[in-house]
């Protein structure tokens, strides 16, 4: 199994499914936008940008973003960090789970430009280079995923959870992991990985 | 999402002139995000007021006071919180999840706008979304909604846990606006909807709520916060209740009971209140006040079922109260 796994790796400079489908879709969006774009029905205020800097993962930026720009969308479209996800994009999922000044939120509910000069840290950030994060590396271990869809949101929050000192029990887990919906229903491998992590101190 | 400005404040005063001339507040952002996304709301500016010092939580003498801008997360945990109020750590810790417990403000907290359904639905008809438009819970999927307080126009539950124990408490607010300051019992925050559900608070224009105050009282050590609802955590309450006894020999010397899940507004049940005084600390005396609240109570076509789960969430909250050492 190991002699075959580097096969299932793309090399090289890969396109990845992302970029695929941005092509994709913008070509899709060339073809069906219509020839004028329809006057606005009302004079609404200028839009005005907005120039932050973020510190990710270690990695200082400086941006300008749209007002109504997420921060989960600055991470995913501006910084290419496409490990947190948008799931439902109403703060209801967790998949969206970033450390905010070593804080967890969802990075769906708040904007960007509302954040100047903050340390965030998402799913990217975890693995110290090769070598998984414990709690990565424990999700793999007790099969914690399926889909895999939450997991970056499920680990980030983890993480925190730990952090916060309330993994001390399976039962807390469940109450302080609440905020992660995994719709395959991963829950037992999930709360075993967290619980694991916390327990070794 | 509709375009807006967004400013920053570097002063209160700055932050209330700007609300003042028509910009709404944003803290932590969690209710106006999502519903501007949604363009139920549609602030064309936006006045940030994070960096405001109203963060700070602490004792003055035996009251405890919460800034507005202190998280829920902060709150919750902090030590001063637990030893003068637990019973507003533990309605704290039972509402949203970690992540947007580290995210909401306490004032937005107390100004997040209702969860029905129709709220959020824009093609249909709701006269707090759209004054005048009808109200599409009053025949459809009310399950979630109000049982007291309600009215022909809306039906709607206000969503919050800790304005529930704050309500019971008696807590107060120190609010201000561009003509000055003034205080304001958190209940007399919330409006009844009448024929205004569009109207949910009694904030004048500008108006900034700037610190919580929960006063001491001889039933603050004895108080529990006790949620009914579809799963063990993170979901709105069906029905909930802060309650808080003061003990003396034995009987029930002065109670504080408000619930939520029920009414338009944190509801606070002073008939059942009075009808604890001076009783014993037993069963029969909670089920007895707990009777007298659903008075006036009006279930709609699916939430029958709140006018006998709400006096059995009383009984067993005074139960919990009463069991506190």
């Amino acid at each position: 199994m190991t002699d075959s796994a580097p096969e299932l790796q793309p090399r090289g400079p890969a396109i990845s499914r992302r970029r695929v489908l941005q092509t994709t879709a913008a070509v899709v969006a060339l073809d069906t936008l219509p020839p004028t774009p329809p006057a606005a029905a009302q004079p609404v205020p200028a839009t005005a940008t907005a120039t932050i800097k973020l510190r990710v993962n270690g990695a200082p930026h400086a941006l300008t973003v749209d007002p109504r720009q997420s921060l989960l969308d600055v991470l995913r479209e501006k910084l290419d960090l496409p490990g947190t996800k948008k799931g439902c994009n109403q703060g209801a999922c967790g998949a969206c789970t970033v450390l905010l000044d070593g804080k967890r939120i969802v990075s769906c509910l708040t904007l960007a430009a509302m954040h100047d000069g903050a340390e965030l840290t998402t799913i990217e950030g975890l693995a110290k280079g090769d070598a998984l994060h414990p709690l990565q590396a424990a999700f793999i271990e007790h099969d914690g995923l399926q889909c895999g869809f939450c997991t970056p949101g499920q680990i980030v929050s983890g993480v925190a959870c730990i952090a916060e000192g309330h993994a001390g029990s399976p039962e807390e887990v469940k109450f302080w992991m609440s905020g992660n919906i995994c719709r395959c229903g991963a829950y037992p491998g999930i709360v075993a990985a967290v619980t694991e992590i916390a327990g070794r101190g | 999402m509709l375009p807006f400005a967004l400013e920053k404040a570097r002063s209160t005063e700055d932050a209330i002139a700007a609300a003042a001339a028509g910009a709404r507040y944003i803290a932590g952002g969690t209710t106006l995000v999502d519903l501007m996304r949604e363009e139920v709301e549609r602030p064309e500016r936006l006045i940030d007021i994070n960096a405001l010092p109203l963060k700070d939580i602490h004792a003055d003498g035996s009251d405890l006071v919460i800034g507005a801008l202190a998280r829920m997360a902060e709150v919750a945990a902090h030590p001063e919180v637990k030893r003068l109020q637990p019973v507003i750590a533990e309605a704290l810790i039972e509402g949203a999840s970690p992540q947007l417990r580290n995210m909401a403000s306490m004032g937005g907290n107390l100004l997040q706008r209702c969860r029905c359904p129709y709220f959020r639905m824009l093609d249909a008809a709701c006269n707090k979304r759209a004054p005048g438009s009808g109200c599409s819970a009053i025949d459809g999927l009310n399950a979630g909604n109000a049982i007291l307080g309600t009215s022909a126009s809306c039906v709607a539950t206000h969503p919050s846990d800790v304005a529930v124990a704050l309500v019971a408490l008696g807590a107060t607010m120190r609010v201000r606006g561009p003509k000055g300051e003034r205080n304001l019992a958190v209940e007399e925050l919330f409006r009844l909807p009448g024929d205004t559900p569009h109207l949910e608070h009694t904030l004048l224009p500008g108006e900034l709520i700037l610190d919580i105050r929960v006063p001491a009282g001889p039933y603050s050590r004895r108080a529990r916060y006790l949620k009914v609802r579809d799963r063990a955590s993170y979901e709105f309450a069906l029905v909930s209740a802060a309650a808080a006894l003061h003990v003396e020999n034995g009987r029930i010397r002065s109670a504080r009971l408000a619930v939520g899940g029920v009414g338009t507004r944190p509801w606070r049940l002073k008939a059942c209140e009075e009808a604890l005084a001076g009783k014993p600390v037993d069963r029969a005396s909670f089920e007895a006040a707990a009777r007298l609240a659903t008075q006036g109570a009006r279930p709609l076509s699916h939430n029958h079922y709140k006018v006998e789960l709400l006096p059995r969430t009383i009984v067993r909250a005074l139960e919990m109260a009463g069991e506190v050492a």
